[in-house]
């Protein structure tokens, strides 16, 4: 599983997780996720145009991931923000049908770009990655107080002098550098999951921003370890584990939500976040809940 | 909390002269004249559409205005900035969202800030000083979205008093609470403007749940204003101008309703009488 030709997927997932986890933490609570699903949909025919021209594939998913944010921010001139934002979807992929037809290529290079390839990373792109993703974290890390204020409450952030959409593009320029990034590695359909499951499980689990914050990260890191572990055994596709496992943690640690208690559910509530703080590794989503 | 040092007392905190806005072609607001002093508590009260938001927003700064003029502490509202706090109307925070009274009131100071995200000491205390002044210390470390809307309110208010705001800006902060919330928060304005020296500048359809802390009041009828103590405003012959038909101030247990004319009798002011039913105490506009 170590073995010298899997090293680079697993340095390239860990850094990239690092990206995804810290992303995805503002993409839920800014209650973006759609967008998060739109940008690797608008990135996928740039991952294909690269497959037909011979250019770098980084280019072609970042110059397209590019044209998604610009699409999403114009979008609401369109009409309701979701019917503009879901024809752009179909028309991307549409698109990035006709590019990969165009291209003859084999099935299997299709379908790791729509669902991920353990070894999407060859050697060269390694240190591209990892930068990339540094990047995007230290970014993150620097904004995190106007991004989360302007995320959490915006009418709040525009009294403090914080420029609206100035962060609203700052968080989608973001998200296009993650969602380029970690296509080729988690595939198209999944990188929605790596953004978002890990960051809502994470706000589950403590109140404290930097806190959950941290945890997003860790799960992100989790998530895809566990699935390049499962994807390495089985030789399933890396993005099958990435979706059904984001998913598992969603709603094991979210559960709680979903079983309303009749009484106390505030205390009980509290309490349980108090004491997840400390001993909540990521491993413990089993606990059972009511 | 707030610093309590005066203005020059010849010079108002809030000076606003002969203020228009227009929005889409419509006349929001004309020929509006407001002065306002350290630790005065001033009502704007008017229906839906009377021109109270846009009026808050013209004083931060945020909207264009057509004519007149707005002075903050004898200074131009872009370069004031931080001397006015504003809780804006209907703020609902998600109930998952990682987020604590805490965390938001210190926003308030750091939100502005990039960098290294590390807590500074100087942080904490004006934090720990605005929820003291909101009474919001016993849910500091609870998070926001499962906090009622009352508190949610304090939270939003000590937000905004933790960068030390000589003018305090709420746009309908009564809207949605229930009445024992709309008291206690009504008495927390009250002490904001004794105790802090603050001024506060508070929007409300009904007027009656701030009576008892209300110095002025602005009363906005469609763009236009009537100013003063409550007696000189409430008043049939002075709300009648302002309405453009005649309307009647009925005035029952320190309360007033505002009615349009009944067609057979004049608009006088009544006082409180037994043949009155009692005034429904928050009229939903």
């Amino acid at each position: 599983m170590f073995a010298n030709y899997m090293l680079p997927t697993w340095i390239a997932a860990s850094f990239l997780a690092l990206a995804a986890g810290a992303i995805g933490y503002f993409t839920v609570i800014r209650r973006s996720v759609f967008a998060a699903h739109a940008l690797p949909l608008s990135a996928f025919p740039g991952g294909a145009a690269a497959v037909l021209t011979g250019i770098d594939p980084m280019i072609g998913l970042l110059g397209f991931a590019f044209l998604g944010v610009v699409f999403v921010q114009q979008s609401s001139r369109l009409g309701p923000k979701d019917l503009a934002i879901g024809l752009l979807l179909s028309s991307f992929l549409a698109l990035g049908a006709l590019l990969l037809s165009l291209t003859g290529a084999y099935a299997p290079a299709v379908y790791a770009l729509l669902f991920g390839e353990v070894l999407g990373i060859p050697h060269r792109e390694l240190l591209p990655t990892a930068a990339v993703s540094l990047l995007v974290l230290a970014v993150t890390v620097l904004s995190f107080r106007p991004l989360l204020l302007q995320s959490a409450a915006a009418d709040l952030a525009t009294i403090c002098g914080i420029n609206r959409a100035g962060m609203e593009w700052l968080f989608l320029g973001l998200l296009a550098i993650v969602t380029a990034t970690a296509l080729p590695v988690v595939g198209t359909l999944l990188v929605f999951t790596l953004l978002v499951a890990p960051a809502a499980a994470a706000q589950r689990l403590s109140a404290h921003p930097a806190r959950a914050f941290l945890i997003s990260i860790a799960l992100a890191e989790l998530l895809v370890w566990s699935a390049i572990a499962l994807s390495y055994w089985s030789n399933w596709p890396l993005g099958f584990f990435v979706g059904t496992l984001g998913a598992v943690l969603f709603v094991v640690l979210r559960g709680g939500g979903l079983l309303p208690s009749p009484s106390g559910i505030r205390a009980r509530l509290s309490r349980r976040e108090t004491s997840w703080h400390h001993g909540a590794g990521p491993n413990s989503g089993t606990r059972p809940d009511g | 909390m707030p610093s309590s040092s005066t203005p020059a007392p010849t010079e108002p905190l809030l000076q606003i002269e002969n203020l228009g806005v227009r929005l889409g072609g419509r006349q929001v607001l004309e020929g509006l004249d407001l002065s306002l002093e350290s630790g005065v508590l001033c009502g704007l009260i008017g229906e839906n559409g009377a021109g109270k938001t846009t009026l808050l927003r013209s004083i931060l700064g945020l909207q264009r205005i057509a004519s007149g003029t707005i002075r903050l502490a004898g200074g131009s509202v872009g370069k004031a900035r931080d001397l006015v706090g504003y809780v804006p109307q209907k703020i609902a925070f998600d109930p998952q969202l990682p987020l604590r009274t805490r965390d938001l009131v210190e926003l308030g100071l750091s939100g502005r800030h990039f960098g290294l995200p590390w807590r500074r000491r100087r942080y904490q205390a004006a934090t720990k000083a605005a929820l003291a002044a909101v009474g919001a210390e016993h849910f500091a470390d609870q998070r926001l979205g499962r906090l009622s809307g009352g508190q949610q309110q304090r939270a939003v208010i000590a937000h905004a008093l933790v960068r030390e705001p000589r003018l305090l800006l709420l746009d309908e902060p009564l809207a949605n609470l229930d009445f024992r919330s709309t008291t206690s928060l009504v008495q927390l304005l009250g002490t904001l403007v004794r105790e802090h020296g603050l001024t506060v500048l508070v929007t409300a359809h009904d007027m009656n749940p701030l009576l008892p802390v209300l110095d002025r009041l602005v009363y906005l009828v469609g763009g236009r204003a009537a100013t003063g103590t409550v007696d000189e405003v409430v008043r049939p012959d002075v709300l009648s101008g302002l309405y453009g038909y005649p309307v009647t101030v009925l005035r029952h247990h320190g309360r007033f309703l505002v009615l349009p004319d009944a067609p057979d009798g004049p608009g006088e002011m009544r006082h409180a009488g037994t043949e009155l039913p009692p005034p429904s105490p928050r009229e939903e506009a």
